[in-house]
């Protein structure tokens, strides 16, 4: 048992290491940029740099899109799965399985080519169809995520009584998911919500091939021109995933536990 | 779980509202579950279908095989799957043994409380944390001046370049995709390590079983479908990052992706049928890799119930 706990020691301690230098060191070089003195020049140029400023804005107009389009799709979805149609359950999760083993690349290259400017359909053809595409398309990698998050809800709360409530107090369906469902899943769908930013956020290889104005292509921009600049949007880009997923933590402590829970 | 068909679904709801509701009420799930499939058809499946299509038509639509021989014996195209395959691979195995190692050591291994806690949380940020930025972060570590190079140079007047080290290798790439698989391991297994219940162990050793015999004919069987699944996870996970690879070399590195990348932006390989075979290529691997994930995943869900 003593070996047992020096070794969990060595692992743990081992893990950390090569987990932490990377970002120490990080942190370490993007404070180098004025020679000999440690300095916040690199984050004060990144900050200051317009381009920064726009793209980063695009990125997030973009991801809140993302996840309004996300929850649109999914909710009502996972919904009538969970209250009528539990014999489709097997064939859409299978489905929201299918974004983590297409690579993205992949589903942005059937874009490219099934709604170019020529297609029926040409989402290419004009600067707003390209967002949407865009749009589009961080939904599909993000739809794993909404999907169990919004699931994993679902399952929390007692789904066909509530309906049936609502129904006996003469809810139309729009009521009882805006007004019933969605509140009680709110911060399941938040959690996927914050998960979807930490995803879109950076994203380069749609964005890039959809030659869109996002911080994902900037980011490779300053990568491949910049000394220490790109050290200082790693750790922007670490404070930004780490922010999200503080959330995500925070937000399931006021989770429901279970659909029986005493009140 | 109540396992409603929806001809019982109709005899169950009968009595209650008048008919006229009921009929109104069956195709309104349908309409409920229709922005999910038309979403899903339009802008994940029939783009999908349209590259596997075209991966077996010439130019002018012919049906054809020479865009899928031409994967194999075109040696760059071959070279970069292999590549591709080599450090998915690798990273996943690799990854997938690290993070079952740190898994067990912050359950079982009978360390304070606190690294359970500091290793989930960091684990659900770094296992996010890819693309650009990890870039970024290993060049300013163990680039050419990164802060880790020039302290082994100066201090103890270790030259890892000089030593062959290079972030374009396979096994840079690898060291590199660990930073996000080991932490994505370390997600998933450690929900499978707390769902092995105490009476297994308890049973085990009343019918007097070693610890060792516990672990081999207990634990291992139990986790293995869903550690197995995991691999495969990882393996798709790498197989298609793209972003991070990119900014280390540019278009000049030799992996599937990049290939693909470069083929879309500018058809460097002069012929615009075989990224179609190039995509229908990295599905056919990574669907494989599907087919055993959803197998292995249903088998250890039976388990861990």
């Amino acid at each position: 048992m003593k070996s047992g706990k020096f070794w969990a020691w060595v692992v743990f301690i081992v893990g950390a290491a090569y987990f932490f230098i990377p970002l120490m060191a990080t942190v370490e070089f993007s404070l180098r940029m004025r020679r000999g003195v440690h300095s916040f020049d690199a984050y004060q140029i990144v900050l200051g740099d317009a381009r920064f400023q726009s793209t980063f804005l695009y990125s997030v107009i973009a991801a809140v899109f993302t996840i309004i389009l996300g929850v649109l799709i999914v909710v009502p979805a996972a919904y009538w799965i969970r209250l009528r149609l539990p014999q489709l359950r097997p064939i859409v999760e299978f489905i929201t399985l299918l974004p983590l083993v297409i690579p993205a690349i992949v589903i942005v290259f059937g874009y490219i080519r099934m709604y170019g400017s020529n297609s029926p359909l040409p989402f290419l053809g004009s600067n707003m169809g390209a967002n949407a595409l865009l749009v589009i398309g961080y939904a599909t990698l993000a739809l794993p995520y909404m999907y169990r998050a919004v699931d994993t809800g679902l399952r929390t709360i007692d789904v066909r009584t509530l309906t049936e409530a609502a129904q006996i107090l003469g809810a139309g369906w729009g009521t009882i998911i805006g007004r019933v469902i969605l509140p009680n899943v709110l911060i399941a769908v938040l959690s996927g919500a914050f998960l979807t930013f930490a995803i879109v956020i950076g994203e380069f290889t749609m964005a890039s091939l959809l030659n869109r104005p996002a911080f994902g292509p900037y980011l490779q921009n300053i990568g491949a021109n910049r000394a220490y600049e790109p050290a200082a949007l790693a750790i922007i880009a670490f404070a930004i995933t780490w922010g999200c997923m503080s959330l995500i933590q925070i937000l399931s402590r006021f989770a429901p536990k279970s659909a029986n829970r005493p009140n | 779980m109540t396992d409603l068909t929806l001809s019982n679904q109709a005899v169950a709801t009968k009595p209650a509202p008048p008919n006229e509701a009921t009929t109104f009420r069956f195709p309104m799930q349908w309409v409920g579950v229709a922005p999910f499939f038309i979403f899903v058809l339009m802008f994940l499946i029939l783009p999908t279908i349209y590259l596997v299509l075209g991966a077996f038509q010439t130019g002018d639509g012919q049906l054809t095989l020479d865009n899928i021989l031409q994967l194999v014996s075109d040696p760059s195209i071959s070279a970069s799957y292999w590549v591709s395959i080599k450090i998915s691979f690798w990273s996943a195995i690799i990854g997938a043994f690290a993070g079952l190692a740190i898994a067990i050591a912050i359950v079982r291994g009978g360390l304070p409380n606190w690294t359970r806690s500091a290793t989930l949380t960091f684990s659900g940020v770094a296992s996010n944390f890819a693309g650009l930025p990890l870039a970024f972060a290993f060049l300013a570590t163990l680039g050419r001046v990164g802060i880790v190079t020039t302290l082994l140079r100066d201090v103890l007047n270790v030259n890892i370049y000089a030593m062959g080290f290079n972030f374009l290798t396979t096994s840079g790439l690898i060291a590199v995709y660990l930073f996000f698989q080991i932490p994505l391991m370390v997600v998933i297994i450690v929900p499978a390590i707390d769902g092995l219940k105490k009476e297994w162990g308890e049973a085990a050793a009343t019918l007097g079983a070693t610890q060792s015999q516990y672990w081999r004919m207990v634990v291992i069987p139990v986790l293995w479908p869903s550690f197995l699944g995991t691999v495969i996870l990882l393996f798709a996970n790498s197989f298609g990052a793209i972003a991070t690879a990119y900014a280390f070399a540019g278009p000049a590195l030799n992996i599937v992706p990049i290939k693909l990348y470069s083929q879309i932006n500018g058809d460097v390989l002069h012929n615009p049928q075989l990224g179609y075979a190039i995509a229908f290529g990295m599905i056919v691997i990574t669907g494989l890799a599907n087919v055993f994930y959803i197998w292995f995943r249903t088998r250890s869900e039976r388990w861990l119930k």
